[in-house]
């Protein structure tokens, strides 16, 4: 039966409210089971060794010694992960990533691996193992890597996306461009023209729960995967690739997930644990320790960008252009294609070029971190934007509104927009009481937007009504942000039933069909489809059930309010049926009631959204306070509208943390002296202002119910609403992330 | 007959050409035809391409018809966090 997705303009009974969370009290009393909460059997304790050398060429392992060890029960190197992967460049490079083959990239990259009876014994094996490396240059500055005299990470190398191909190889795995119009003429037109070039470093996710997971194989070649992660049957896709079984043959099961941010849609340790347990006959616990999440999984890249914009005396740009250089770790990645994409899409521009280079570099691979790439873009367009307007004097968020991006404006990256929410966000920015309010000494304002794709994808949802009327509705997608409220809600609404009466849970590899990962925010938007989709088909079975019980037909019988009525004159006195009378007598007529759906959840819409910040800088020490933070973003409909503005806070806090203070830093060795929470500092509840928040509801025409995905464009706008506040506050342009006491200082004496 | 837009690295694959005239119904065909007319972009459609069809993203559907007139755009098939 087809699903129709359009938007229908409704009224909601259930979305829209605030009900407590399912999975609340669990945890927060401490009984939900997070990755590294699982434990089974004869378990062993899987630990990795990893390389101390930013690049090393791996001559030799010899595992003798600590395989002899009493206590060990296995050992493995890339030897144990043949490459299965049949040409596929991404899945080897994934496999490279688990474990270094022939050299060792990165420090902390994985070059060995024991499963042993207990941490200690784990622990001593690991100095038994000795490995022969040849120390090679490194590199591990994004700038310094395209240089022509740079150690050349893989010789295999040549710039994709350049014609005539490059005769040698070089770090420049790709370039890639977008655009439109004449950007030289425009220029030419232009009154005036700001040029600039920004930096922003690299930056972790910062999930508060490390990596863990938990792997069982039996000698039958069947297994089971206990994980933390944004992606279950993604998970159970690669692992099952990179180990040669079948897919049907290995279970994955998700638990509870303290954070992932794009962090935990790949795979790092979880194929290593699978070849440890396939090696030992024991299951296996794999955790990583912190100082392992950052040495070696998902950091975002670290960018430099170059961007001019030109505009005319009454404030038209006229032409926009940009160069963004994005490390990709010692991998080929897409990080500076989105950032190409990404940058000047909240605007109406005639002539606009952007250019992207991937950059391989001596750091760990860099992965998805919410809303990938968009963050440094905008900071270095948003940086530039502002800069134009004061230069020709114009308030900046009239300036922005005047360029934004409408309905059939043609994207910098290619497409014409539908309705979108650019405008509208920003509207509400300029009659905001915030940019009223006044600013001390010391103080500044800064306001910028901020752009996401979003995603639909693979969905795939089973909803079953207990013999009681309960309803328990199994998804796919993983839990990240309170999408088993959002998810009961909507199947509530459809069904026309209390929130009370619907539990949520996040179903196995093995219970469901497949389901792409919580990514690109798209768990609500997707599943919801999905939810109401099965709840319809539910509907149908219990139309026709209820047909039964009367004796009519079907077509005589409508649902309405959760309950099945006879229409119609000659059915006048039947009383409706409520979904528990239905379900009590489910049994006598045609046993289980259930709805399934399995779908492509497209037309996901794009987002954006306006950020306003004031700050104060200690002209003294270099540091920067946020006083007052406004998110404004159009969510399409607000499902749950407390979890809608928790994303919204969320990811400012996020983005203040990568403004002010988050930074890998390297030393000349190439390794990192800061991978810890010390020294590596997120922010805190104290270093926060309550972050408020105004959603708009423009309807997505995609969806049933308008939704649109909010989990990532929060993070899009901070980077350079901050950099535009201290810019203001101490009267220099920052053009370096994150503007660390140290950063602001040095501005201060160079301005 | 449909107008494809191919974005910046794929249009290089295609022999520096920004637009191609393909006839082709859906997006499977279009896939299928671009394959055959050009050798080159055969890994980006394996590694993945979004078609935006009036300003729509689609990463999945292949059985997605083109309306008559259609604005048709090949993107990268994006990751999100």
């Amino acid at each position: 039966m087809g699903f129709d997705p359009r938007y229908t303009g409704r009224n909601f009974t259930s979305v829209g409210t605030r009900p407590v969370r399912p999975d609340g009290v669990d945890k927060v009393t401490g009984r939900a089971r997070y990755g590294a909460d699982f434990n089974m059997t004869g378990q062993l304790v899987g630990r990795v060794l990893r390389s101390p050398h930013a690049h090393a060429r791996i001559k030799k392992i010899n595992t003798s010694k600590a395989e002899k060890l009493a206590g060990v029960k296995a050992v493995i190197t890339a030897a144990d992960l043949p490459d299965l992967t049949d040409g596929d460049a991404a899945m080897y490079a994934i496999l490279d990533n688990c474990m270094a083959r022939e050299k060792a990239l990165y420090d902390g990259h994985a070059v060995a691996a024991v499963a042993a009876v207990d941490a200690r014994t784990a622990k001593e094996a690991l100095k038994l193992i000795a490995v022969d490396y040849e120390v090679l240059p490194h590199v591990t500055d994004v700038d310094e890597a395209m240089k022509p005299t740079a150690p050349v990470l893989d010789d295999s190398v040549f710039t994709e996306g350049v014609e005539p191909r490059p005769a040698k190889p070089s770090n420049i795995a790709k370039r890639s461009q977008f655009g439109h119009g004449n950007v030289e003429e425009g220029f030419k037109q232009a009154h005036s023209i700001v040029e600039r070039s920004f930096k922003t470093e690299q930056t972790h996710q910062g999930y508060i729960e490390p990596h863990a997971c938990v792997a069982s194989v039996s000698s039958d070649g069947t297994a089971d995967l206990w994980v933390c992660t944004q992606g279950h049957f993604v998970y159970r896709q690669h692992c099952a690739q990179l180990l040669g079984m079948d897919v049907s043959k290995l279970r994955v099961t998700s638990s509870e997930i303290g954070g992932g941010f794009g962090g935990k849609t790949h795979v790092w340790a979880e194929p290593v644990a699978l070849a440890l347990s396939r090696k030992a006959g024991r299951p296996v616990k794999l955790v990583m320790s912190r100082e392992e999440v950052f040495r070696a999984s998902g950091p975002t890249s670290a960018t430099s960008i170059d961007v001019k914009i030109g505009s005319r005396k009454d404030g038209t740009i006229t032409a926009a252009s940009a160069t963004l250089r994005y490390s990709s770790g010692p991998y080929l990645g897409m990080w500076a294609e989105i950032g190409a994409m990404t940058a000047f899409a909240c605007y109406k521009l005639e002539n606009v070029r952007t250019v992207g280079f991937e950059v391989l570099v001596n750091r760990p691979k860099s992965a998805a971190y919410r809303a990938p790439s968009a963050p440094m873009a905008a900071f270095a367009v948003e940086s530039a934007i502002d800069e134009l307007a004061k230069t020709i004097g114009m308030d900046a968020v009239q300036f922005r509104i005047k360029n934004a991006a409408q309905e059939g404006t043609q994207s910098s990256y290619g497409p014409v927009y539908g309705p979108i929410g650019i405008g509208p966000t920003l509207e509400a920015a300029k009659s905001h009481a915030h940019m009223k309010a006044k600013l001390g000494k010391n103080q500044g304002r800064g306001m910028a937007c901020g752009f996401w794709f979003n995603f639909g994808g693979q969905t795939c949802t089973d909803l079953n009504v207990g013999i009681d009327g309960s309803v328990s509705l199994a998804v796919g997608t993983v839990d990240v942000g309170g999408s088993r409220a959002s998810l009961s809600l909507v199947a509530a609404e459809e069904l026309g039933i209390p929130y009370e009466q619907v539990k949520a849970v996040v179903a196995d590899t093995a219970s469901l069909g497949y389901n792409d990962m919580t990514d690109g925010s798209r768990g609500t938007f997707s599943s919801s489809m999905a939810t109401i989709s099965a709840a319809r088909n539910a509907i149908r079975t219990l139309r026709e059930r209820a047909a039964q019980m009367w004796e009519i037909s079907v077509d005589d019988v409508i649902w309405e309010s959760g309950q099945a009525v006879a229409k119609g004159r000659k059915h006048g006195n039947l009383a409706p049926l409520s979904l528990k009378e239905i379900a009590a007598a489910a049994g006598n007529t045609g046993g289980p009631i259930a709805g399934h759906s399995e779908l492509v959840a497209d037309g996901a819409g794009v987002s954006f959204a306006t950020h306003i910040c004031d700050v104060e800088v200690d002209p003294d020490t270099g540091a920067t306070r946020v006083l007052r933070y406004t998110v404004i973003q159009d969510a399409g409909k607000a499902v749950h509208p407390t979890y809608v503005e928790g994303q919204y806070q969320g990811g400012a806090a996020q983005g203040i943390g990568w403004a002010l203070n988050e930074e890998y830093i390297y030393g000349k060795d190439g390794r990192l002296q800061n991978p810890g929470f010390l020294d590596y500092r997120i922010p805190v509840c104290s270093d926060l202002p309550m972050i408020d928040t105004q959603i708009l509801e423009i309807p997505n025409p995609n969806h049933p119910y308008g939704v649109r995905g909010v989990g990532e464009t929060s993070i899009v706008p901070p980077l350079a609403a901050i950099a535009n506040a201290v810019s203001n506050a101490v009267g220099v342009r920052m053009t370096h992330i994150p503007m660390s006491p140290p950063r602001i200082l040095a501005a201060l004496g160079a301005g | 007959m449909v107008e494809v837009t191919l974005w910046g690295a794929l249009g290089t694959a295609a022999g520096g050409k920004s637009k191609v005239e393909i006839e082709a119904k859906d997006i499977r065909e279009l896939f299928r035809k671009l394959a055959e007319q050009h050798p080159a972009l055969e890994p980006h459609i394996q590694r993945g391409i979004a078609v935006a069809i009036n300003g729509e993203i689609y990463r999945d559907t292949w059985s997605k018809e083109f309306p008559a007139g259609a604005e048709i755009f090949l993107l990268p098939r994006l990751a999100g966090g």
